[in-house]
This record gives C-alpha cells, structure tokens and sequence, in this order.
C-alpha cells in the first residue's frame, strides 16, 4: 500500500518568534528546574532540624559563591513561574484572550520577574548576604 | 451545542455526561494542579519573606522560629503543595515528550516516588523542629 502524502503539522521552527512561544516554554523549564530545587529546600529543612554544626555547613554551601549563583537561579525561576502561572490562572479564568493582551500580560511578567527578583535580594543584601 | 442530529461525535449521550474522557479522570488532574499553584501563589511570597528575615540568624534562633507553629504548619502547607504541583507538572511534561512507553512508565514512577519522598523528608524535618527533637 502507498504511503498517502499527507500534509505535516509544521514543526516549530517554521514560526516567526513570538514572546507568547518563549515564556510558554520557559514556563515549562523553570517548572523543571523547580521540580529539581524542591528537593533542595527539603535538604535545607533536613540540615536545620539535624544541629548546629549541619547547619553551618548548608549556610556556608548556600553562601559560598557558586551556591549564590544556585540560589539568584533558582529565585528568578520561582519568581518567573508564579507571575507567569498568575497568567494562567488568568486565562483560566476566562480572561486575557486578546492578542493585545497577551503582549501586555508577557511583558509584564518579564519586566516584574526581573524588578521583583532584584527587590529579593536587595531585602537579602538588607540582611547581610554579599552579593 | 450542534443543533439536534446534527452532533458528529462519536460518544454516547452517558460518556458526555460524564466527562471523565479517554484517562477516565475527568478534569481531576488539572483542578489539582490549579488548586496547588493558587495555595503556591499565597505562600511563596509569605515563604520568601521568611528565608529573607532567616538570614544571619544562628541556628538555634532558626529552630526556634520555624518550630513556631505559626511558621511551621504554612512551611508544612507549602513543601505539601510544592511536591504535589511538580508531581503533576513533572508528570505533563513526560507524557508531552517521552513517547517509548516504558521509558515513561519508568519516568512517571520515578518523578512520582522522587516527590513523596522530598515531601515526607520535608515532612519529617519540620516535625523534628517543631518538636525540637
């Protein structure tokens, strides 16, 4: 039997970009990374009910210059993810469906996830973490 | 609502009724992930705001204010609510890309086994502290 020439959904390269197609995706990966940074959250909760000492090792991990750069990551992904899943809940919702709107809330989300991560850790450096 | 007899699909009146679909879980799957990300949406910001007020603060001060149950019932709620939306997140993502069937299956137990087990180790620390044991 032949094979029917059928026509191929287009793959997504064949798009022009678009920012809806990039913070759809990165909704997933920072999902992902997030997935994987819950479980450092509970390794962090083991090292404070375990003692002193543990502690104090997690800390100075946490707050030596790569565990920095772990947890500005690891902080922009939680930031991003909740802004952009307010989104969703606004599409579920009912809300937001317009093309002008789509821009406007994804730009939004960009321009916030970067202000309010700064704004964290502006509080952290308050608190005496260097950057 | 197509008009009468003109309705193409092929489920019965009974299956439409009950819109449980081809997964027989109905819209379980995404209720709870929204369920879970609007309890995340409330207390990452609260959770956030107490990793900040933590830092400098020596060890013993630390155990003393997240075994406040103040602190330590919202910390439960929100390590529940954030293995339980991976879980369901991660769990989308296998079945959207990973196609050989029991790679899947393997994936989908591992990803599931992986957040019980962050959630009951978060569990089992928090007791600890709030009990201080």
């Amino acid at each position: 039997m032949a094979t029917p020439q059928r026509p191929l959904s287009p793959f997504t390269d064949i798009y022009r970009w678009q920012i809806t197609m990039t913070l759809s995706i990165l909704h997933r990966i920072t999902g992902i990374i997030l997935a994987v940074g819950a479980f450092g959250i509970a390794w962090w909760l083991l090292a404070v009910s375990a003692s002193d000492i543990r502690y104090r090792q997690f800390m100075d991990l946490a707050t030596s210059v790569p565990g920095k750069i772990v947890l500005a990551g690891f902080s922009y992904c939680l930031i991003y993810h909740l802004l952009n899943g307010l989104r969703h809940l606004l599409w579920d919702s009912g809300h937001g469906f317009e093309i002008r709107q789509f821009y406007l809330t994804g730009w939004t989300v960009v321009v916030l996830s970067f202000v309010l991560t700064g704004g964290l850790w502006f509080l952290a450096m308050g608190q005496g973490i260097s950057p | 609502m197509s008009a009468p007899g003109m309705d193409k699909s092929m489920r019965t009146p009974l299956a439409r009724a009950r819109g449980l679909g081809s997964a027989k879980g109905g819209v379980h799957h995404w209720w709870v992930q929204r369920l879970t990300a609007v309890a995340l949406a409330l207390l990452t910001p609260w959770f956030l705001w107490t990793l900040v007020s933590l830092i400098g603060v020596p060890h013993p001060a630390v155990a003393h204010m997240l075994g406040d149950p103040r602190r330590a019932l919202p910390l439960l709620a929100f390590v529940l609510a954030l293995f339980w939306h991976a879980k369901l997140g991660l769990q989308v993502v296998i079945e959207d890309y990973v196609h050989t069937r029991w790679m899947e299956i393997a994936l989908q137990m591992a990803a599931t086994f992986a957040c019980a087990g962050g959630a009951l180790v978060c569990v089992y620390a928090i007791v600890r502290i709030m009990f201080a044991l």
